[in-house]
């Protein structure tokens, strides 16, 4: 079994949002980059599928060298080898297109990308390289076993969880629950001076078109101050007449 | 030409988010000059579209499409987009929505902006402003390309209603077989509770509560509110309560228009998931809770005090106003 896990550098939950350069960059200084936190779930899902059923797990990155350091995490973490396609990831779209690329001339049986990113939070990825590459399809997946070509996933729906039977080739957008908070792994020493050794490969990108463009961000007006009230009386009488909700 | 909206709907019933795409539908094709389409599967009463602003509705009944099925779905709208010459497809960013609408955009060659929060800030060229960052920040973002599939943020845009004559229409799609390559073999799901994807009113329980043994007060705050029931990390992680109440940042999202967070310090993560919800009230017994920060409303007290009180404050209320 080929694995390819889709890893989105990401700034870290706690990070200030800032925007630069007349609001169109996101401000970096200051901020600590880490793996998307549901692409580290799949990731070390992928972990249990080397250790137990054998599989090789490369893992990808489309972006520039300054995202090197979250690979090479990946790779200290337990992935084999690791890819970057080195262009600024700015559009979905050329980002699905340049890992199905890599997913198609890889071979691989099951790519696993989060359910969304940090900073987008589109969540488009997965299911266009699915598209991309002909691949079936299970977004929101919080568990997957595989026995030979029967594939089983359950994938978290509104009010509970459905199970599926599918198949590779697989593409799945996973999250909490393919494995517990509790499982993910700090890489000890071992793992990061091994990592130090394991191909990280730099690939230069397909010619891709942009759908879009983002033109520019902003911060939404700041909140006022919370109102604190005594009594239920006055909470539920503010949200009867001033907030309309009850 | 004209905006092709997918209209969701469970057990032949549109939901709520469905009559919320079409009002916002109309709104751009208004801006375009053009009508609203609306594409159905297996829905009845398709003529209440036409409150909100559907001109036409494509009604496909099939029972290959009783269980939600991204592949096939995507490719019902896809078909019916071409067929209609849609320059715009609306598909909320709802779970099941987010899970077609990227293999829709491929499919289509359309650009895809997830989570917009208004109509376009122009048409031409064709500007929209979605959340990112966790709703901590709006980005503009240009689609390019001659087709646009917009994602509408649930409880973005609201119902507006804006009655037009309907026409419905049987629509047929062809499949192959690789659309069923993904089967439903099961679906466990509660049928006897508001989910917290549906509900507008969520209430949420946190460490505060002490234990799953007083639960009860978070249920029946719910209840009469007609609200859903989530809690935070800590309490899912401890198995007070089951991960699918799990909000924040690497649960559930939360974009309801109440929320009221009970003994929930507000981490940075819990936030992120909640950041959309329209009022937030907290009631916390520790005055320096980061989440009064991020609230409406609040009261500082122990909730074994307040949510007793808050309970038949409310009860009191509603026999009133009934």
């Amino acid at each position: 079994m080929k694995i390819l896990v889709c890893i989105s550098h990401v700034p870290d939950t706690t990070s200030k949002i800032n925007f630069t350069e007349n609001d169109t960059q996101f401000d970096t200084n200051g901020v600590q980059f880490v793996i998307n936190p549901n692409d580290e779930f799949g990731l070390t899902r992928a972990m249990w599928f080397k250790e137990k059923q054998g599989a090789s797990v490369h893992v990808i990155n489309v972006g520039g060298p300054e995202t090197e350091p979250t690979l090479r995490k990946a790779l200290a973490i337990g992935a084999d080898e690791a890819i970057r396609i080195n262009t600024p990831a700015t559009d979905g779209f050329s980002v699905a297109q340049q890992i199905a690329t890599i997913v198609t001339e890889g071979a691989y049986d099951l790519v696993i990308a989060g359910r969304e990113s940090l900073d987008y939070n589109g969540g488009m990825v997965p299911g266009m390289i699915a598209k991309l590459t002909n691949s079936n399809f299970v977004h929101t997946c919080i568990d997957i076993e595989v026995e030979g070509s029967n594939v089983t996933a359950i994938r978290e729906i509104d009010g509970g969880k459905e199970t599926l039977k599918t198949s590779f080739p697989l593409v799945i957008g996973g999250q909490k629950g393919l494995v517990q908070e509790s499982e993910l792994r700090i890489p000890n020493m071992r793992g990061i001076m091994q990592a130090r050794s394991k191909p990280l490969h730099v690939k230069e990108p397909i010619e891709s078109a942009n759908n879009t463009t983002t033109l520019n961000f902003e911060k939404p007006e700041p909140k006022g101050a919370v109102k604190l009230v005594d009594t239920v009386d006055e909470l539920v009488s503010l949200l009867h007449n001033e907030a309309k909700v009850i | 030409m004209s905006v092709l909206v997918f209209t969701e709907s469970e057990d032949g019933k549109f939901k709520k988010i469905a009559f919320e795409a079409v009002s916002y539908g109309k709104a751009i094709a208004d801006m375009l000059n053009t009508t609203v389409t609306a594409i159905a599967i297996n829905s009845s009463n398709t003529s209440e579209l036409g409150k909100y602003g559907a001109s036409r509705v494509l009604q496909v009944t099939n029972n290959k499409l009783d269980n939600f099925n991204a592949q096939a779905y995507a490719n019902v709208v896809s078909q019916a987009a071409t067929n209609e010459g849609a320059q715009v497809i609306i598909i909320t960013s709802s779970a099941n929505g987010k899970y077609m609408a990227p293999l829709v955009a491929v499919n289509n060659q359309a650009g895809y902006v997830a989570n917009a929060t208004n109509v376009p800030e122009s048409v031409s060229p064709f500007k929209i402003r979605s959340t990112v960052y966790s709703s901590k920040a709006f980005a503009i973002t240009e689609i390019s390309t001659d087709t646009k599939v917009i994602g509408l943020a649930k409880n973005a845009y609201g119902l507006k209603e804006n009655e037009v004559s309907i026409t419905s229409e049987d629509f047929t799609p062809n499949f192959s077989e690789n659309d069923f390559n993904t089967e439903v073999i099961s679906v466990n799901k509660a049928t006897d509770k508001v989910t917290i994807a549906d509900a507008d009113t969520v209430v949420s329980g946190g460490r505060g509560l002490k234990g799953p043994e007083n639960w009860g007060l978070i249920e029946e705050l719910a209840t009469i509110l007609g609200a859903a029931t989530a809690c935070s990390k800590p309490v899912s992680d401890m198995g007070w309560r089951p991960h699918g109440e799990h909000v924040g940042q690497t649960g559930k999202p939360v974009s309801s228009n109440l929320y009221i967070a009970i003994g929930i310090s507000g981490a940075i993560q819990h936030l992120a998931g909640v950041n959309s919800s329209k009022v937030k009230v907290v009631i916390n017994n520790d005055p320096e809770a980061p989440f009064f920060k991020a609230a409406d409303y609040g009261i500082v007290g122990d909730a074994f005090e307040v949510v007793p009180q808050l309970i038949e404050k409310i009860k009191e209320f509603k026999a009133q106003n009934a």
